[in-house]
């Protein structure tokens, strides 16, 4: 009873910090509220006009929406690179930043709904996805697997990282058997997350282009390339404008993993690239119209060997002594991992797939200024979540903010 | 990694968090600000509300799991949405399948000669959108000498069919044995009946167009928006698994003219076919033509390597 009375105590005292900080975060906050409005504005625009205002046509009928959806579960999927070294293997400085790692994976979870959320034609039809109330076509449909596995997900982090937050705030050790079989099962699940997404393209038989093998192994490489890129980059910000300790053989292990899957990822691409273009069948188009151009449309182009440019100078970044050496020159690596990432992904994967169609029409796409425009804003609002998170969970993680009866940590 | 002098900031005081009260104006005017821009956000919602959906349409549950009461409800509160929403009298109703009859669909290559009334036959009697138009068939120009359809023309405009050195490819629903398109979908909006009929329940569908990404045939379309159709061409005799007029937001398909061809009438492209190119009919029935053209005729079946097994099948007359 003391604790629940700890507990409300806990969130009224949250919700208050939440508007407690420098002009800075005011700035940050407010900048990020208003780009995020204007991205509801445009979604209000859709529903009332519906998904013709979009770029999307019968041809290629999933856009910038799924595109970011996708990109986003492999962020949400690397906290797991975090968490095996924390909690398995008992690594201290991974320990200190684990949750940031959640709280991002969280973040990225609730973006990646938005985005299928606002991929609906009809919305206000999503409660036929409710199992029981609904109809749910499981094991049937990989959307369906889709759908447990990701709010499974969310719902794991969520456990963990307010569990472990609110007993630091009340200076108590936390209970193993209340987080840490949720932690293995989290390692697992965040696996599962990103391969059920790639199994979502793999199983349509219709689309050569992604009726492979590799999407799932793929879609890890990338994940684990461009999640732990994120942090590195939060992690810096972090150390900025806070007093919080974050080490650097933290970011030099964050380092590691992104050098690793970024290789790693590279090679996977190589492997599709050839299976494509050394066998030269009539299945290769859709990779013909990506990398080359198809019958005179090459939209794509630019942008895959932009992503493909990006990701090399990454790599050379990050595996040449001098140079990987520099923090300043491994924030440049991330950024461009981060970026080359999400263009494969997109441009890269979603898109070609529709481009020829199996009946060979080419129907190219670009997102329309309202697509886009509700892209910005859901990514606004996972920004916000993050900074807001952090915001909160930061104090509780240096002792700054705890319980009132709570003793000072020593 | 060398440990590269970092900036200490000055913004957060490093004992304990305090609450002055000039965070909590500040927190005020972020507030105010966040309010105003969702002020905004709610104009366009507030003339969605009317006419979008009604609280019966939002709670209506799946075709299957509805009694006979419900769906006459149903049926009724829709065709009086059509005459409110497009100024037609209509009637819509629940055709069910004939027992004994698996329909299936031979199409004379050798015939066709790429018109495209087939076309326009199903645009009128399928109650599709006009603007901008939506087909379920597509007729594809293809080479002599090649059947693959990456090199054919989708959009021929021509003043005079059949080209030389060209023949006529007209793809549809192929209402496949074992359709991708069903087995994706993630709340069982659409099936295939015991007809063989792959259908939508319409006020199921939520709109992800998964199925649209697994059909090999491209025989699904989205409704982007408001299906527009002018009150005197709608076609008045409307089945709900049919070609009543869809709700925006949901994908639509062809049904062999489900209307029609439960009721022992052949499909409105069949009809409108000038050469006779199509034949229409029932698998089980030993006796039926399209039987007949399966045991005698060089059946080509597309993308048969897909493993959809279609009752749609391409036919040469030599």
């Amino acid at each position: 009873m003391r604790l629940l009375r700890s507990y409300v105590a806990f969130l009224l005292r949250a919700t208050l910090l939440s508007f407690t900080g420098s002009w800075r975060f005011y700035a940050w906050m407010t900048v990020l509220t208003l780009i995020a409005a204007a991205g509801a504005f445009a979604y209000a625009r859709q529903l009332e006009q519906g998904l013709a205002i979009t770029g999307m046509t019968d041809q290629v009928s999933w856009g910038a929406y799924i595109a970011n959806f996708t990109y986003l579960v492999g962020v949400a999927a690397a906290a797991v690179m975090l968490v095996i070294p924390a909690y398995i293997y008992r690594n201290k400085d991974m320990h200190d930043v684990v949750l940031f790692g959640e709280l991002l994976a969280i973040a990225a979870i609730i973006m990646s709904l938005l985005f299928v959320v606002v991929d609906l034609g009809r919305p206000d039809r999503f409660w036929h996805l409710i199992p029981r109330l609904g109809v749910f076509n499981f094991p049937g449909s990989m959307l369906s697997w889709d759908v447990i596995v990701l709010n499974g997900y969310l719902a794991l982090n969520l456990h963990i990282c307010g569990y472990l937050l609110f007993m630091k705030y009340m200076n108590r050790k936390p209970t193993l058997a209340f987080y840490m079989p949720f932690v293995v099962v989290a390692i697992a699940w965040a696996v599962s997350i990103h391969t059920v997404t790639a199994f979502l393209y793999v199983g349509l038989v219709g689309r050569p282009f992604w009726n492979t093998a590799i999407v799932a192994p793929r879609f890890l490489g990338s994940a684990f390339t461009a999640g732990p890129g994120i942090l590195i980059i939060a992690f810096q910000v972090i150390r900025r404008l806070t007093h919080y300790e974050i080490s650097d053989r933290a970011i030099h292990m964050l380092r590691n993993i992104v050098t690793v899957s970024l290789l790693v990822n590279l090679f996977l691409l190589a492997c599709e690239a050839f299976k494509e273009f050394y066998s030269a069948s009539l299945h290769n188009s859709s990779a013909r119209y990506l990398f080359f151009g198809l019958h005179g449309h090459d939209a794509l182009v630019p942008w895959i060997w932009a992503a493909i440019g990006m990701e090399l100078v990454a790599a050379v970044v990050l595996i040449v002594p001098p140079l990987a050496r520099r923090i300043s020159f491994l924030n440049v690596a991330c950024v461009l991992s981060i970026v080359g990432i999400w263009i494969e992904k997109g441009m890269g994967l979603i898109v070609p797939g529709f481009v020829p169609t199996p009946l060979g029409n080419i129907v190219e796409y670009a997102p329309s200024l309202n697509e886009a425009m509700v892209c910005v804003g859901i990514w606004a609002f996972g920004l916000l979540l993050f900074s807001w998170m952090l915001h909160i969970a930061i104090p509780i993680m240096s002792g700054e903010f705890r319980h009132e009866t709570a003793e000072t940590r020593a | 990694m060398t440990e590269e002098p970092r900036e200490e900031s000055k913004e957060m005081s490093p004992k304990g968090i305090e609450v002055p009260r000039r965070n909590f104006l500040k927190a005020g005017f972020g507030t105010m600000a966040a309010i105003a821009a969702l002020a905004g956000v709610s104009a366009p919602l507030a003339s969605l509300t009317k006419g979008f959906t009604s609280v019966d349409a939002f709670l209506q549950q799946h075709y299957k799991r509805l009694t006979s009461d419900d769906l006459d409800q149903i049926l009724r509160r829709l065709e009086a949405e059509i005459a409110r929403d497009y100024g037609a009298r209509v009637h819509v109703n629940d055709v069910r399948p004939m027992d004994g009859v698996e329909y299936g669909y031979a199409l004379n290559l050798s015939r066709c000669n790429g018109s495209r009334r087939c076309v326009e036959a199903c645009v009128k009697e399928n109650n599709q959108t006009r603007d901008p138009q939506m087909q379920y068939i597509k007729v594809l120009e293809m080479s002599n000498g090649s059947l693959d359809v990456e090199k054919s023309d989708h959009y021929y405009d021509v003043p005079e069919v059949p080209r030389e050195g060209k023949y006529y490819l007209p793809v549809q629903c192929h209402q496949c044995k074992n359709p991708p398109c069903t087995k994706v979908c993630p709340v069982q909006a659409t099936w295939t009946e015991p007809d063989g009929i792959t259908v939508i329940d319409y006020n199921w569908c939520i709109g992800c167009r998964y199925c649209m990404a697994a059909c090999p045939y491209e025989a699904r379309r989205f409704n982007f928006s408001k299906p527009e159709i002018p009150a005197e061409e709608i076609n008045p005799d409307m089945a709900y698994l049919g070609n009543r007029i869809r709700p925006a937001g949901v994908v639509e398909k062809c049904t062999f003219c489900i209307h029609r061809t439960r009721r022992g009438r052949y499909p409105a492209c069949m009809e409108a076919c000038p050469t006779g190119a199509r034949i229409f009919g029932n698998l089980l029935d030993p006796n039926s033509e399209i039987n007949y053209i399966l045991k005698n005729k060089r059946v080509y079946i597309l993308k048969e390597e897909a493993g959809t097994i279609p009752r749609f099948y391409y036919y040469f007359d030599v």
